[in-house]
């Protein structure tokens, strides 16, 4: 409307112009002379150019991405983002997709719920993305459930609690493994070695109390028998009442659920209690950080862990399914990010690899996206190997864990 | 409530009904939803500016407030099944009766004991929801809460619940005004004038203040309320005391004298960190820059910015003529 206003604006000036005096009108002329020829360079400019730019800067992909990068939680966002923009950077730089480069639109929720709604409206609103990944935290992410599937948009959770998948959401896929999986995971590795009396030592955060009612719950299944059920504050710097009463029960193991400073000070107390003779520790699949070990300095000899396959990399057996895909992003990233890679920024990598697979094979086509992540089977991920389907849109086991010992100061790989 | 006023609201409701118009624009089509957002703090902030620019007191729990309305709304519908409408009068009786109880003792004495009493609560409320994980499911947050509707109609779109919560807000605007320009307004004024000469003039203090705390906290539970309607899911984290510093600071900014500074303060707190995107790692720095720079220039609030231009160029205009 505003350039066709212009237009007619511009004949009647034109045309005020030609009705006035002759030394205009004959200007207008040489005016009207140079304007056809500019319109037909420019004509024949547009002609040349316009293929070869079609085919140059093929219209970007863009996907959409929130993590809490900075707030309580930034631990988890800040590899996220930066594995997601790594990501981003290696694809562009082999080509895009089908010629396509593709564009990250990242925003930080600083972890808060309501953030999160607002940043996820703007990236399908403003943005106009046709894919979504994360948020890191369960509750962000339930908070913005209901907008993804208002909205019909494929979205990648890169948060943990079971609760987003199950029940089972149209839209919404996640890429962490559950603590139901850490849980399994270390039930099914005690019971191979023939011990089924276990201790509970778990924090009152929401980790831990989310890993206490999974352990609870799966231990009658799978023939495990809880002897103690002891809970500690996440700023306490003692563990050793808890201990102390759980070295006069029977029990054969203790399994330890936290995350901070806690974890560390859990299997340092039960090392200075003399308890590592007569009780094997679990620690959660928190565990996977070299500092862990360091900071216990030495209590960590013989500890167990189900952890992740990303901080295990160096340690995988050859022939291993996901073993070049995660030492490939392990080293990646230690190298452009001088930090210590984390299982975190894994599931944003996952998230991003599923969704530009999916993008490949059936273009920028949300419900055919949606389609396609569903029906993801055997992708080697960080995570683990995924094989989604309509009734799992998670799509790993207690597989996705490797059970680690703590060797001579270093993870070891057992059976 | 004075000419000035109501042509006020007047010109902002045709605003607030006009303002849908600008989703029509892809690059902010967006607006509509975080106008929501600030409808709702909108609510919290008018009764805090009450409470602080008229009863001279801080409170460090609106948060929890906020966090009592949406859990009450959100447990009686989205557990037990009852009816939107009586769960919000549900959280308004309990914030009250709450705040009577925790208002009563604090406000008594002189000072800013209600600050304190208010900052132990909105703890002990943030660790009620973390931990009554039977009812709240603790730091997970439960989801499925209901969209409110009437008479059939559901307020299930972005623009349906934006002129929802924007017409509470702006019948609670004109409650406020109400109030502050009645014989409770003035004697709030005067409290927080001198205290003591208030009281020879034969005004309640204690009374007038735990009345002005029971409103405010009422009008955070409603927000609450709404807020869980809306979204249609609840965690901790929303309602913390990081959220109820978030809200003194809004009145701050907007300026604490006026109601209209609250709305301004909520708006422009709301916005802001989306405007600042652009700066991409660089907007928490603009944004601590900005308030700054209002607070340095403006300490009594962006509300006051008008009445300083039109003072400073009066005796201009004057000399002038």
């Amino acid at each position: 409307m505003g350039t066709g206003y212009n237009k007619t604006h511009n004949i009647l000036v034109l045309a005020d112009h030609l009705s006035h005096t002759k030394t205009i009108q004959f200007n207008e002329d040489m005016l009207m002379k140079k304007s056809i020829l500019f319109v037909c360079v420019i004509l024949l400019a547009l002609i040349l150019i316009t293929p070869a730019s079609i085919c140059k800067a093929a219209e970007p992909y863009k996907i959409g991405a929130v993590f809490s990068v900075t707030g309580r939680t930034s631990f988890l966002g800040e590899p996220e983002r930066n594995s997601a923009k790594m990501f981003e950077e290696q694809i562009n730089a082999a080509g895009g997709i089908n010629g396509h480069p593709i564009e990250l639109i990242v925003y930080d929720t600083e972890g808060d719920a309501t953030k999160a709604k607002n940043r996820i409206e703007r990236l399908i609103r403003k943005d106009k993305v046709i894919a979504i990944i994360g948020p890191s935290l369960s509750g962000t992410t339930m908070a913005v459930i209901p907008v993804i599937e208002k909205a019909e948009i494929p979205f990648v959770s890169c948060a943990a609690s079971i609760k987003i998948v199950q029940p089972v959401k149209k839209w919404v896929f996640k890429t962490p493994q559950t603590d139901t999986q850490a849980v399994e995971a270390i039930y099914l590795h005690m019971k191979k070695h023939g011990l089924t009396r276990t201790a509970l030592l778990t924090a009152n955060t929401g980790f831990g109390s989310s890993g206490r009612v999974q352990l609870k719950k799966l231990a009658p299944k799978m023939g495990i028998n809880i002897v103690a059920d002891e809970v500690f504050g996440p700023k306490d710097t003692s563990m050793t009442a808890q201990l102390t009463k759980i070295r006069g029960t029977d029990a054969q193991v203790i399994i330890g659920w936290t995350v901070g400073p806690t974890q560390v000070i859990m299997i340092k107390n039960w090392k200075q209690l003399g308890m590592d003779k007569k009780f094997r520790f679990y620690e959660s699949h928190g565990f996977g950080s070299k500092r862990n070990i360091e900071l216990a300095g030495g209590a960590a000899e013989g500890v167990y862990a189900p952890l992740g396959r990303v901080v295990v990399a160096d340690i995988l057996p050859a022939d291993h399914p996901q073993r070049n895909f995660v030492l490939k992003y392990k080293n990646d990233y230690e190298k452009k990010f001088k930090a210590e890679v984390s299982t975190f920024g894994g599931h944003a990598w996952d998230a991003m690899a599923m969704v530009t697979m999916a993008l490949k094979a059936v273009g920028p086509d949300k419900a055919k996206i949606r389609d396609y992540l569903e029906n993801i089977k055997g992708f080697a991920g960080t995570g683990g190997v995924f094989n989604m389907s309509p009734q799992d849109h998670c799509g790993l086991d207690s597989g996705a864990f490797e059970m680690i010992v703590v060797k001579d100061g270093k993870w070891a790989l057992t059976d | 409530m004075g000419r000035r006023n109501l042509i006020g609201i007047l010109f902002f409701s045709i605003f607030i009904l006009l303002f849908p118009l600008v989703g029509r624009i892809s690059a902010v089509s967006h607006y509509v939803d975080i106008m929501i957002f600030v409808g709702l703090t909108a609510m919290i902030t008018m009764g805090l500016s009450l409470l602080m620019g008229y009863a001279g007191q801080i409170s460090l729990g609106h948060a929890a407030f906020y966090g009592l309305g949406a859990y009450t709304s959100g447990i009686l519908t989205a557990k037990y099944g009852i009816n939107p409408w009586p769960a919000l009068l549900a959280g308004i009786f309990l914030s009250a009766a709450v705040a009577v109880i925790v208002g009563s003792p604090s406000l008594k004495l002189r000072g800013h004991y209600l600050a304190m009493a208010t900052l132990a609560f909105g703890e002990i409320i943030y660790i009620i929801f973390n931990e009554t994980v039977s009812l709240t499911e603790g730091p997970d947050g439960f989801g499925n809460i209901p969209h409110l509707s009437i008479f059939g109609f559901k307020f299930e779109s972005i623009l349906a619940n934006y002129y929802l919560v924007w017409a509470v807000a702006i019948i609670m605007l004109i409650f406020l005004l109400n109030i502050i320009h009645s014989r409770v307004g003035r004697a709030l004024s005067s409290i927080h004038g001198s205290e003591i000469a208030a009281m020879t003039m034969g005004v309640n203090a204690s009374r007038y203040k735990i009345q002005v705390f029971v409103i405010s906290a009422a009008m955070a539970s409603v927000a609450g309320s709404l807020y869980a309607h809306y979204v249609q899911f609840i965690n901790p984290p929303v309602f913390d005391l990081f959220f109820s510093i978030k809200l003194l600071m809004m009145v701050i900014i907007g300026g604490m004298a006026s109601v209209w500074g609250a709305i301004i303060g909520a708006a422009l707190i709301t916005f802001l960190p989306e405007w600042l995107l652009f700066l991409e790692d660089f907007d928490i720095l603009a944004y601590g820059l900005v308030l700054l720079l209002i607070i340095i220039f403006l300490p009594k609030g962006l509300f006051s910015l008008p009445g300083i231009l039109y003072r400073s160029v009066t005796p201009r205009l004057k000399s002038r003529s």
